[in-house]
């Protein structure tokens, strides 16, 4: 039997700012993971990724991380994407930084 | 040291300007990531799991004041107010976008520096002992070698698309503080028959396949040194496997092949290579060596130093851990400690580099070092002048005595900034020097080296650690392996690993388990861990650390 498709969102890094971004529905980038499309069919997944790597002049790395639904959208599964969407645990920067400051 | 000729100059002004060229290229779309990313690494420009990372040598972990200035400088001005020193002699910017990055390479360039071949598959910045030109155990200054091999390795046509990349490594101390044998290639300087000449060492190496580096040449004369180096890489450039990254370094090429046909082989190739050198690198080694020069170490009284040494505990501890021999007698070589209990080793703010700076410049005849073992040097420091160099480390966090005790640990940046990592390093080093800074042990302990990798690559050289701890991704959580009784000096040796991992929340504790059997078991306040652990071997450390396996087996 084939496993279960483990939903994913597509991410990647901004050409310019370095910083992670991740893919949307409506085929534009957040810095917000929770604005990212969740892609639960695997064809699908694969067709979305096509449509994310059309915009390598913008991007870079463009690739699949599985994530789960969440009370705000999209959540990540795995302790890198957790990094990832945060920012490093020895100094509030990165994505956290921003974060604090609203 | 070494200052920067109209050659030097134009070279470097021209490679910058290559690359602010190629960025604006990729930012309009002419160049796509996939023939862009090749030439960015060539100029040490990662891109890391938040941003860019621009890592920039500092040749054989030499600087000036004014050098030290300019990193600091673009620590505030391009990144975030600090820097991260590497293992290799290399300083890292964690955060610097692509649109400044040709800026700082341009700043960079004012002062001598770069970031050529930091990265790719080439032959990377020339590492050497951090005391070179200052240590009492010295023969010889191995830095002009050094420098002459970065002029001869940059941009070198033959040796820029190797099977792998190419870490070389030197020392002209026969206390191995740069540990060559974990090189690619190894340089020892030695004496024989009063000639001094390079012990030649190669396929050492950690990584995934860790090995002690074998002896090709026990004894090669100066004047071969380019020729015979160039023989080795040629040799590995045909020979090396290309098929498969992880069998690709030279460590493996000279395993598959056996160390005499490699000594064959580099010997061969070494009397054609040998024609071709006409001299001239002889005449620019013999220019280069006029940059290296001792200063004049000005001699006076060290009565402040002995009153201040008998007078103040806190500066006598300090001294006692931070200060090396000298050269000179009335000289000490001061290392500065990044790794205040509970911040990231190897972390510098932009303040505490101008300070740093401004006491080399002071105090220091205007010369820096950086260590492997991500810590500042300031190799010459009259005795009489350490006092006053100690309270000024004291007023900006520089002053903690921890040189080779548990707390001066060496971490790779790991998971909170690297691509490649499978596990953090930097929050398990904060939280065990914390530890042991509020156990009050650390001094009892004496002389112990950890060092933490957050992957398998071994940035943080876990294997030559005398307890070693490698993170890694264990069906999705974070578990550390740990390794017993490595050695990073002149009997180098790779760590044995104890048994199964830790999870984050029990790698402390069983560090500490660890260290409470060696408390227990040595001989005398004076048997160091190494020692502790070479004459008892594996199994008290293994049944402290598995109490349930060991009832299981009795």
């Amino acid at each position: 039997m084939a496993r279960p498709f483990t939903p994913k969102v597509i991410t990647a890094n901004d050409l310019l700012e370095g910083d992670v971004i991740y893919f949307k529905a409506d085929g534009t980038w957040t810095r917000h993971m929770g604005e990212a499309e969740l892609i639960v069919d695997e064809a699908e997944a694969q067709l979305r990724l096509l449509e994310a790597e059309k915009q390598a002049l913008t991007t870079v790395g463009a690739y699949l991380a599985d994530a789960k639904a969440g009370p705000n959208g999209p959540e990540p599964t795995h302790f890198r994407e957790e990094f990832r969407r945060k920012g490093p645990s020895n100094y509030q920067h990165g994505k956290q930084e921003a974060l604090a400051n609203v | 040291m070494y200052k920067y000729n109209a050659f030097d100059e134009a070279f470097l002004a021209e490679r910058n300007a290559q690359f602010r060229a190629q960025v604006e290229r990729r930012i309009d779309g002419s160049l796509t990531e996939d023939e862009f990313k090749p030439l960015r690494l060539m100029n040490g420009v990662y891109l890391q799991l938040h941003a860019y990372m621009l890592r920039v040598a500092i040749p054989y972990g030499t600087l000036n004041s004014a050098q030290m200035r300019q990193l600091a400088l673009l620590a505030e001005k391009w990144d975030k107010g600090y820097g991260h020193f590497t293992t290799r002699q290399n300083i890292q910017y964690n955060w610097p976008k692509l649109r400044d990055i040709p800026d700082m390479l341009d700043a960079l360039g004012e002062v001598g520096l770069h970031a050529i071949q930091t990265s790719g598959n080439t032959i990377r910045n020339t590492t050497a002992d951090h005391f070179a030109g200052a240590a009492a155990d010295e023969l010889t200054d191995p830095r002009p070698y050094a420098e002459l091999i970065r002029q001869w390795s940059t941009d070198h046509p033959e040796f820029q698309f190797l099977g792998r990349k190419f870490k070389i490594g030197i020392t002209g101390s026969p206390n191995d503080r740069a540990v060559v044998k974990a090189h690619d290639v190894g340089l020892r300087m030695v004496q024989q028959n009063g000639e001094i000449g390079f012990e030649v060492i190669v396929g050492g190496g950690l990584g995934r396949t860790p090995m002690v580096g074998k002896v090709l040449r026990d004894f090669l004369p100066k004047e071969d040194l380019l020729p015979y180096l160039e023989a080795v890489l040629a040799v590995y450039n045909v020979l090396g496997r290309r098929d498969n990254k992880y069998k690709a370094r030279i460590k493996i090429t000279v395993q598959e092949n056996g160390i005499e046909k490699y000594r064959e082989l580099v010997e061969e190739h070494f009397e054609a290579r040998r024609k071709e050198f006409d001299g001239t690198d002889q005449l620019l080694l013999a220019e280069i060596k006029t940059h290296f020069a001792a200063p004049a170490f000005r001699q006076g009284s060290i009565a402040a130093y002995s009153a201040a040494y008998d007078a103040d505990p806190v500066f006598r501890a300090w001294a006692d851990t931070n200060l090396a021999e000298h050269r000179d007698g009335e000289h000490a070589i001061v290392t500065v400690s990044i790794k205040k209990h509970g911040a990231t080793p190897g972390d510098a703010t932009a303040e505490q580099m101008r300070v740093m700076a401004d006491l080399a410049e002071e105090f220091g005849y205007d010369e820096l070092r950086i260590s492997h073992q991500q810590n500042v040097i300031i190799p010459h420091v009259h005795k009489s002048d350490l006092p006053a160099i100690h309270a000024r480390l004291k007023e900006h966090e520089l002053a903690t005595a921890n040189i080779g005790l548990i707390s001066d640990i060496i971490a790779c940046p790991g998971m909170d900034y690297c691509a490649l990592a499978t596990a953090r390093s930097i929050p398990v080093a904060q939280e065990l020097a914390q530890r042991f800074d509020d156990l009050k042990l650390e001094h009892d302990i004496g002389h112990l080296q950890i060092k933490i990798s957050g992957c398998i690559n071994a940035c943080g050289h876990h294997h030559v650690a005398h307890i070693g701890i490698l993170g890694l991704d264990r069906a999705g959580v974070e578990n550390y392996q740990i390794t017993l009784g490595g050695d990073a000096t002149e009997t180098a040796a790779i760590g044995t690993r104890t048994g199964p991992g830790f999870a984050y929340d029990e790698i402390i504790p069983a560090v500490e388990r660890i260290v409470q059997t060696y408390l227990s078991l040595r001989q005398g306040d004076e048997e160091t861990f190494l020692e502790t652990y070479r004459r008892l071997g594996m199994e008290p450390f293994k049944a402290a650390l598995y109490p349930e396996a060991q009832k299981k087996v009795a």
